[in-house]
C-alpha cells in the first residue's frame, strides 16, 4: 500500500513537472546526468556514475525523484527515493528499497543514504573523464533474514570512485558513453542480505557501464557489477542491458533486462527492470 | 519456455557487444567519406545552418543579450568562416580568436549549453543527421575553454 502511494505521488509529480515549466538548473544537455540507480545515486542502472543527479550546472540546483522495480524469477525489488544536486559539486540522495521474498511470505525493506562530490571535470567537455566520490549508507529495517544466513551487520557504508566520459559522434558518429567505478562493500546483495558474513574478504569490487546514444534521446547499454560473497551462498555478479528514453529534461524511463545470477541460493535470477525519474 | 527467455537474453548481451564492435569498423573503413563541410551541404548549407542558429538565438530570452551589442552580419560572416574552416571546408577563418570574442561575455557553463542546444536545433531544422551533428559537437566542443566565464 505504502509502496503504491509512493508509485502515484512519484506519477504526479512527474506529470506536473512536464506540465509547468522547471523552477530549478537546466544547464546540462540532455541525458547527460544519466538515470537512476537502484542505491539512488545518478548512474545506470545498477551502477553509480560520476554524474550527479540532475540538470544543475556549477550556478544551480537541482531536485529529483525516481522510482524503480526489478523482478526477476524468485524475487521483486521496489525502490524510490529522491535526489538534490547542489551546484554540480555535491549530489544527496535518499532511497527507500523492498524486496518482496514471495517464499518466505516476507518484505525486507532498506534504507539508503547517499552523498556524492564530483572531483574533477565534465563528462562531456574535459579532456580527461569526470571523476567523483561517493559514499551509500545503508541500513536495514529489519535483520531477522539477514542474521539468519549468517550476515555479521544490518547496517554498512559503500564508498566508490567513478570515472565517465561521454565521446561525441566516436562510434561511426554515435556518441559513446562509458563509466568505470570502483566501490568497497561488505554489502550482501545490496546489502539486502545483511552486511559481511563468514567468507567475507575486504576487497575493491569493479562496476562498468557503456552506453551508445542512437539519438538525442535514446540510448542503448550494457552494465556489469562485481558482488562479493561473504555468505558464501555463491553469490554472483550482475549484469544488465538497457533502453533509456529521455524524453526530456524533466523525465526520462529506463528498461532494463537483468542477469543478476544467484540470490539466495535461488540461481538464475533474471528479469525486467523499469524505472522512472523527474526532476523539478 | 523461461529457459528459451533467458537464453535470448545472454545473446542479446553478445549481440549488442558485436552492434558495437560493428560500428566501430563502419567507422575505419568509410575513410574516404566527405568532408563534415559536404555533409552539411558545403557553402550553401552552412549559410541556411547560420541563419537557422541566428533566428534561434533570436527567440531565446537567456541567450539574446549576449548579443546585444553585436553586428548580427558580422557575426554571420565570420561563424560561417569559422565553421567551414573548423569542418574541413575550402576557407581559412582568420577573424578574431574566441578568447578575444568572448572576453567580458562572462558566459556561463549553463548559457554555454543553451546555445549548443541552439545550435542543435537549428541542425535539426536543417536537416542535418544525427551522426554528422554529433561529429560537429565534437569538432566544437574543445572550444569551450575559450569561451565561457572569460
Amino acid at each position: 500500500m505504502k509502496r503504491a502511494e509512493s508509485w502515484r505521488l512519484l506519477l504526479t509529480s512527474c506529470v506536473l513537472c512536464v506540465s509547468t515549466h522547471s523552477i530549478a538548473g537546466s544547464g546540462k544537455l540532455l541525458a547527460t546526468p544519466g538515470v537512476s540507480q537502484v542505491e539512488g545515486s545518478a548512474g545506470g542502472g545498477i551502477v553509480p556514475w560520476a554524474q550527479l543527479a540532475g540538470y544543475a550546472s556549477e550556478d544551480q540546483w537541482s531536485l529529483g525523484g525516481f522510482c524503480s522495480r526489478a523482478s526477476v524469477d524468485d524475487y521483486r525489488l521496489d525502490v524510490c527515493g529522491i535526489q538534490a544536486n547542489l551546484f554540480d559539486r555535491v549530489e544527496l540522495s535518499y532511497a527507500e528499497q523492498t524486496f518482496a521474498v514471495p517464499a518466505l511470505n516476507t518484505d525486507i525493506e532498506q534504507s539508503v543514504s547517499g552523498v556524492k562530490v564530483r572531483l574533477y571535470g565534465d563528462i562531456v567537455y574535459s579532456t580527461w573523464p569526470q571523476l567523483s566520490l561517493g559514499l551509500q549508507h545503508k541500513s536495514l529495517k529489519d535483520d531477522a533474514v539477514a542474521a539468519l544466513l549468517g550476515a555479521e551487520d544490518d547496517s554498512g557504508t559503500d564508498i566508490y570512485l567513478a570515472a565517465s566520459k561521454l565521446h561525441l559522434g566516436a562510434l561511426g558518429g554515435y556518441n559513446a558513453f562509458w563509466n568505470i567505478t570502483a566501490r568497497h562493500t561488505e554489502a550482501n546483495q545490496l546489502g539486502l542480505l545483511g552486511y559481511g558474513g563468514q567468507q567475507g574478504r575486504e576487497r575493491i569490487y569493479l562496476e562498468a557501464s557503456t552506453a551508445i546514444f542512437l539519438s538525442q534521446h535514446l540510448a542503448l547499454g550494457y552494465e556489469y557489477r562485481e558482488k562479493p560473497d561473504n555468505l558464501g551462498l555463491g553469490e554472483q555478479q550482475w549484469q544488465d542491458v538497457f533502453v533509456a528514453w529521455f524524453i526530456n529534461k524533466q523525465v526520462n524511463l529506463t528498461a532494463a533486462w537483468l542477469e543478476l545470477g544467484s540470490i539466495a541460493g535461488q540461481s538464475g535470477q533474471s528479469g525486467w527492470y523499469v524505472s522512472v525519474t523527474g526532476y523539478f | 519456455m523461461l529457459n528459451g527467455v533467458k537464453c535470448y537474453a545472454r545473446h542479446s548481451l553478445s549481440g549488442l557487444v558485436i552492434i558495437l564492435a560493428s560500428l566501430s569498423l563502419v567507422g575505419c573503413q568509410t575513410s574516404v567519406k566527405p568532408t563534415l563541410y559536404q555533409q552539411v551541404g558545403g557553402q550553401a548549407g552552412l549559410e541556411r545552418l547560420v541563419d537557422l542558429f541566428i533566428q534561434q538565438i533570436g527567440r531565446d530570452k537567456a541567450i539574446l543579450p549576449y548579443f546585444a551589442k553585436a553586428n548580427v552580419s558580422h557575426f554571420r560572416q565570420g561563424f560561417i568562416t569559422h565553421l567551414c574552416d573548423t569542418l574541413d571546408g575550402p576557407c581559412d577563418y582568420r577573424g578574431d580568436s574566441m578568447v578575444q570574442i568572448h572576453t567580458g561575455m562572462q558566459i556561463t557553463e549553463a548559457d554555454f549549453n543553451r546555445v549548443v542546444e541552439l545550435l542543435i536545433n537549428a541542425m535539426n531544422e536543417a536537416g542535418i543527421s544525427h551522426t554528422t551533428q554529433n561529429q560537429i559537437l565534437a569538432r566544437l566542443a574543445p572550444l569551450r575553454g575559450e569561451v565561457i566565464k572569460i
